[in-house]
């Protein structure tokens, strides 16, 4: 009786619950990333080391490895300035409408990206509202790696700009001040004193939109052409295996774009922390 | 782009020499709310002085229109003779710390105090031994020698103002302005950091603002206390002035414990309610008037004698004294009173009294 109490009293914690929580989020991540990923592995060794080596060595998937890093790398390098460009007029400045493009950046969540593929393809072919324009001055967007980018930048737009908005919010304008009295001009207090605070969320941002780019399959292939060796990302590359019943050929290029992607996800997570252990409770 | 900065404003004034600052006739409002309605205050080389008053007096305002952060609206700032409203906040030269510290959180303590020196333009920057051997003087002054390398996350918030303020004096300002520099930190952490901010600016001796709404800082810190109140200032003086002979009632209840009655002044003497209490009027005009006289201050009158009657409404506990409220006359105004603890009557009971420190402020 007394020894059953004691037990009671010594499990209870002010957050109960612990137990069960993570076994829901063992199963739930299990079920959900784990074992489809998993399978994947297996998948793509049924074929033998052999089979293995030559799709991965195969110029096309090369090519297509190559264009689905270098794009997505791109596109999320462009959302980097300009979502921090967004964050700060968002933040920083009152003005008419801000509410409004504060919703609109959320968009390209929202909308099915088949739909933002086709409008853009639409704008940008060279008869197109923009295309129309550019097609004299010999620049192409459309079919070619540049529409891939836009498409990717589409896409990844919202993701600086919202993992930024909250850190310069909750960034003291006392700070800035505080370095102005001290002599520094705005250039300086920009370059040493915001700039640092932001760059764990800039890196967050930077991270989710190259992630989310290097996946993205649906607006990509509206725009981009698809020709082998160009215009042909590799998840388009995998479909085509899929389509051939290569489902060894697929699964091995995926696992090649899980490891890369992983490899790219963990250097920037392994910066991210050591920033934050320099920066303290940011 | 930066060396093409003016390097000679100010050159006249020697950099940290302590300089006089002449504040005329300045007005600030916030769109159509105005916030500061006309103050004129001079300020000697070497001054420590508070601002004092509530939320809303202003004073931080007037602290950031000094510093170059907020212009005002109308008005004129010296420092030392020469006008300070055409300089930025960067040329003006001033020291500036806030409630919460701000310090710089990505740059070890070091770092931070060096910052004010690092951004100056390559000309005048001091060379990299000189910048070290000045933070590490200023470590020194404000007693935090050997954490250099420590982050502000890693030290508690009396280190963390402490660093505010060695990074406000490294740029040799020739003004400092402290924001409610103890507002942030409990009390025992706050009465050390007093006695030292005293003690580091008796030996810095640069002329100094700070804003507080502690009056008891005020008056313990201060070498003259500007008391404000709604965007005017109530009255200038050294802390024995505003305590003793505060200016008004506002003052008389902002600094220290009050009691107020309204009284008539008949012939240069006290009345109340139509009964004389033997107290001088002190120059205030015949006519309605209000008493205001500090719970501490006053004497039982065993009986008979002239004196404010009242009944006890309250008594408690107050420090070394007993403290009971009254309410007095026909229209049961409160007032506090303190007796001797040994004291000992009841609520309902009647008390006799009479101050023997007053004020008389006609109305």
């Amino acid at each position: 009786m007394a020894a059953t109490t004691i037990a009671t009293v010594r499990k209870s914690s002010v957050i109960p619950g612990f137990g069960l929580a993570l076994g829901v989020t063992v199963t739930y991540l299990g079920l959900i990333v784990l074992i489809p990923l998993a399978g994947l592995f297996w998948r793509s060794a049924s074929g033998g080391l052999d089979e293995f080596i030559r799709i991965s060595t195969d110029p096309r998937t090369l090519a297509a490895l190559r264009l689905s890093f270098t794009t997505s790398f791109v596109a999320a390098l462009v959302n980097l300035v300009f979502g921090m460009i967004l964050a700060w007029i968002l933040v920083r400045y009152e003005f008419p409408g801000r509410r409004l493009i504060d919703a609109v950046i959320d968009l390209p969540f929202a909308l099915p990206t088949a739909v933002a593929g086709i409008a853009l393809t639409t704008l940008y072919a060279p008869n197109g509202w923009i295309g129309a324009w550019l097609a004299p001055l010999g620049i192409r967007i459309a079919y070619s790696q540049a529409g891939i980018i836009i498409a990717l930048i589409f896409i990844g737009l919202p993701f600086v700009v919202r993992s930024v908005q909250p850190v310069l919010e909750d960034l003291n304008r006392e700070v800035e001040e505080v370095a102005a009295t001290l002599g520094a001009n705005r250039r300086q207090t920009v370059r040493r004193v915001v700039m640092p605070a932001l760059w764990p969320a800039l890196l967050t941002g930077f991270a989710l939109a190259f992630a989310r780019a290097v996946g993205e399959y649906g607006s990509v292939i509206f725009i981009a052409g698809n020709s082998p060796y160009k215009t042909e990302i590799a998840p388009l590359l995998i479909v085509i295996k899929l389509e051939e019943f290569s489902y060894s050929g697929a699964t091995t290029i995926a696992v090649l774009m899980l490891v890369a992607s992983f490899l790219i996800l963990l250097a920037i997570n392994l910066v991210q922390a050591w920033s934050r252990r320099r920066y303290g409770d940011v | 782009m930066n060396a093409i900065t003016p390097i000679d404003k100010g050159a006249s004034v020697a950099l940290g020499a302590p300089i006089d600052v002449t504040i005329e006739n300045v007005q600030k409002a916030f769109g159509d709310t105005p916030a500061l309605h006309g103050v004129s205050l001079d300020v000697k080389a070497g001054e420590l002085v508070a601002l004092l008053g509530p939320s809303g007096s202003g004073k931080t305002t007037l602290l950031r229109i000094l510093a170059g952060l907020d212009a005002p609206t109308a008005g004129r700032v010296l420092f030392g003779g020469d006008d300070a409203l055409g300089l930025s906040v960067q040329d003006r030269n001033v020291g500036f710390v806030f409630q919460h510290y701000a310090l710089f959180r990505h740059m070890t303590v070091f770092d931070n105090i060096a910052f004010g020196l690092t951004v100056r333009p390559r000309g005048e920057r001091p060379p990299k031994a000189e910048i070290r051997k000045r933070v590490l003087h200023l470590l020194d002054l404000v007693q935090l020698s050997g954490l250099d390398k420590r982050y502000p996350s890693q030290l508690s918030g009396g280190q963390r103002q402490r660093v505010a303020l060695a990074r406000a004096l490294a740029i040799e300002p020739r003004v400092l302005l402290l924001d409610e520099p103890f507002g942030a930190l409990d009390a025992q952490v706050r009465k050390d950091l007093r006695r030292w901010l005293r003690e580091i600016h008796d030996q810095t001796g640069h002329t100094t603002f700070f804003v507080t709404h502690d009056q008891e800082e005020a008056l313990e810190l201060a070498d003259r206390v500007v008391v404000m109140s709604k965007g005017r200032i109530e009255q200038v003086g050294t802390p024995d002035e505003i305590y003793d002979a505060p200016a008004s009632p506002f003052v008389f209840e902002f600094i220290g414990e009050s009691s107020f009655l309204p009284v008539t002044v008949v012939d240069g003497a006290v009345q109340l309610d139509g009964q004389p209490l033997d107290l001088a009027a002190l120059g205030a005009p015949s006519g309605t008037a209000t008493l205001g006289f500090r719970p501490h201050d006053v004497s039982i009158v065993p009986d008979g004698g002239p004196a404010i009657t009242g009944t006890i409404v309250t008594e408690r506990r107050h420090g070394g004294a007993r403290r009971l409220e009254l309410e007095v006359g026909p229209d049961k105004h409160r007032v506090e009173i303190d007796m001797a603890v040994d004291h000992t009557r009841l609520p309902g009971g009647q008390v006799a009294f009479r101050p023997h420190r007053w004020r008389v402020f006609p109305r």
